[in-house]
């Protein structure tokens, strides 16, 4: 009985303000979409950078005879004694993970591997300048953040090296991009969750007055402060909670075209989840859901005093 | 069931108070006319009873209960203890006779066999038998007044307020609608009405309070509407 006759009344109170409605749905859609995708690729960037952290590498090459970089063009290719010396030295340094030494062959064998599906350019480069290949000390860092910089400054300019190569700054750039398409995408949704109020506040209102007649019959003969809100309360959910499906919609929608494509270029190890997925919109339901509902309480505050 | 106790009302941007130093008794039952030129403080008095506004000084008790200690929330209650009746009659526009009547108590949640019951009954009591289903706008004045005061009366409150109810209403019309409310008081329902219609009044022979400017000039049982000592 109670909840049929509320129901009665949101229903009437969404259908007289069609107009205001659907924008509110609209702008809560959008907003709250936005929003996931936000978090979505939160998740998909730190994912990406642990991941990494694992993996990436310092690599320090060593001269060859031919090549130009570090000390090489004075002292030529690296000899035993300068090889022994690098590794002893990278051994001082006490939080390397691991460091494995890939020779010349070695290197070869990898570019093989590697190049598999262009044997133009396996068979050009095996004949050519496989002397050319360096071979190198392929390091682990413990804390590769900290330590990176701090080994290639000591390594660099060290008899027979060559060159020091440091995948995080390569991965850097990547997440710069990262991190700016994601701080884009919270802001614009930050934006919208402020129309969305604006928009909530501005219904509850209009809401309001057009039901002036009714709430002030309902306080007249003595319907409780929760009887008389309880309608504006439930139409202002309900509109977050429809905005809110639409927004579901638009993130499975997004995860599956926009972010499952940008994982192609990503490692398999860090694709994002269906619980990532779920966690997300769960996460946009409760947002919907409290801007709605505490902005209606609160415009009703206002408006609908005792 | 109605206590003022030295009442002064003054609005706020208003010299002048609205009520000065009210005090009066309604017992439980009683029928009273509240007359006085516009301005002299009859809906002020009746706007205190329902605590839509607060006294300035002078304390107020309804049906027991002293209105400063009653916590806002407590306030609904207090309502559902008093039937209101006004000039413009409030009904819903979209709502026929009987949602109109219905409305008052689905608002405050009674349950709908207990609606089913009871609104025929009160639609029988103000004498709109056949004509539940007629929206307001195919009544009469008369007829709309007499739905405005099922509204009222159908959670039988314990007191009736009437706010100029026959302001808007021709002479004839009015005496069927003074029968509805002498009818109401008859059920034990203290019934206080606040009125211009001198023959009314006259013709009822009920408690008359005037007030003037804002004071109690006039506390007469069974009296008239004008001075006639």
């Amino acid at each position: 009985m109670r909840a049929q006759f509320v129901f009665h009344e949101v229903w009437i109170g969404l259908r007289r303000n069609l107009t205001m409605t659907v924008a509110l749905i609209v702008v809560v859609a959008i907003s709250l979409s936005l929003l996931g995708t936000g978090l979505l690729f939160v998740k998909q960037v730190d994912n990406t950078r642990s991941w990494w952290q694992s993996r990436v590498q310092l690599s320090v090459y060593l001269c060859t005879s031919s090549a130009l970089g570090g000390t090489c063009a004075k002292n030529g290719a690296v000899t035993p004694a300068e090889r022994t010396a690098i590794k002893n030295e990278l051994l001082q340094t006490h939080d390397i993970l691991s460091i494995q030494y890939v020779s010349q062959s070695q290197a070869v064998a990898q570019f093989r591997q590697e190049f598999a599906d262009n044997q133009t350019l396996v068979k050009y480069l095996v004949k050519y300048s496989a002397s050319q290949i360096p071979s190198s000390f392929e390091i682990r860092l413990k804390n590769t953040e900290a330590d990176a910089a701090a080994v290639t400054s000591v390594m660099n300019g060290a008899p027979g090296v060559a060159d020091v190569v440091d995948d995080t700054t390569l991965l850097d750039q990547l997440y710069k991009l990262l991190d700016g398409a994601r701080n884009a995408v919270v802001v614009i949704a930050i934006f919208l969750l402020v129309a969305a109020i604006l928009l909530v506040a501005n219904t509850i209102r209009l809401s309001a007055f057009n039901r002036r007649r009714e709430t002030s019959i309902m306080r007249l003969v003595g319907a409780s402060n929760f009887y008389v809100q309880l309608p504006f309360l439930a139409e202002g959910m309900i509109a977050g909670l429809i905005g809110w499906l639409v927004a579901t919609g638009l993130l499975i929608g997004a995860k599956a075209l926009l972010l499952s494509s940008l994982q192609s270029i990503f490692p398999l190890g860090v694709q994002l989840s269906t619980a990532d997925l779920v966690e997300v919109i769960i996460v946009a339901m409760i947002t919907g859901l409290l801007i709605c509902g505490s902005t209606s309480f609160l415009t009703l505050r206002r408006y609908l005093r005792v | 069931m109605i206590h003022f106790d030295n009442v002064t009302k003054t609005y706020a941007n208003q010299g002048r108070p609205a009520l000065e130093s009210v005090s009066l008794d309604v017992e439980k039952g009683e029928f009273v006319f509240l007359v006085g030129p516009s301005g002299s403080g009859k809906s002020t008095f009746l706007r205190l009873v329902l605590k839509e506004e607060r006294p300035t000084s002078g304390r107020i008790h309804v049906a027991g209960k002293d209105l400063a200690r009653l916590t806002n929330w407590k306030v609904p209650h207090l309502r559902r203890r008093i039937g209101c009746v006004f000039q413009d009659f409030r009904l819903l526009p979209n709502k026929n006779v009987y949602q109109n009547i219905a409305f008052a108590l689905e608002v405050i949640g009674k349950p709908r066999r207990f609606i089913r019951k009871v609104v025929p009954e009160v639609i029988d009591l103000v004498g709109l038998e056949g004509k539940r289903d007629r929206m307001p706008d195919e009544l009469s004045g008369g007829e709309q007044q007499r739905v405005a005061m099922a509204r009222a009366f159908v959670n039988r409150p314990m007191i009736l307020l009437a706010d100029e109810p026959t302001g808007n209403i021709d002479p004839a019309t009015s005496i069927g609608i003074m029968k509805v409310l002498d009818r109401i008081n008859r059920t034990g329902t203290t019934v206080v009405m606040a009125t211009h219609d001198a023959a009314i009044v006259d013709s009822m022979r009920k408690r008359v309070i005037e007030l003037e400017y804002g004071k109690v000039v006039r506390d007469q049982s069974r009296g008239v509407y004008g001075q006639a000592y």
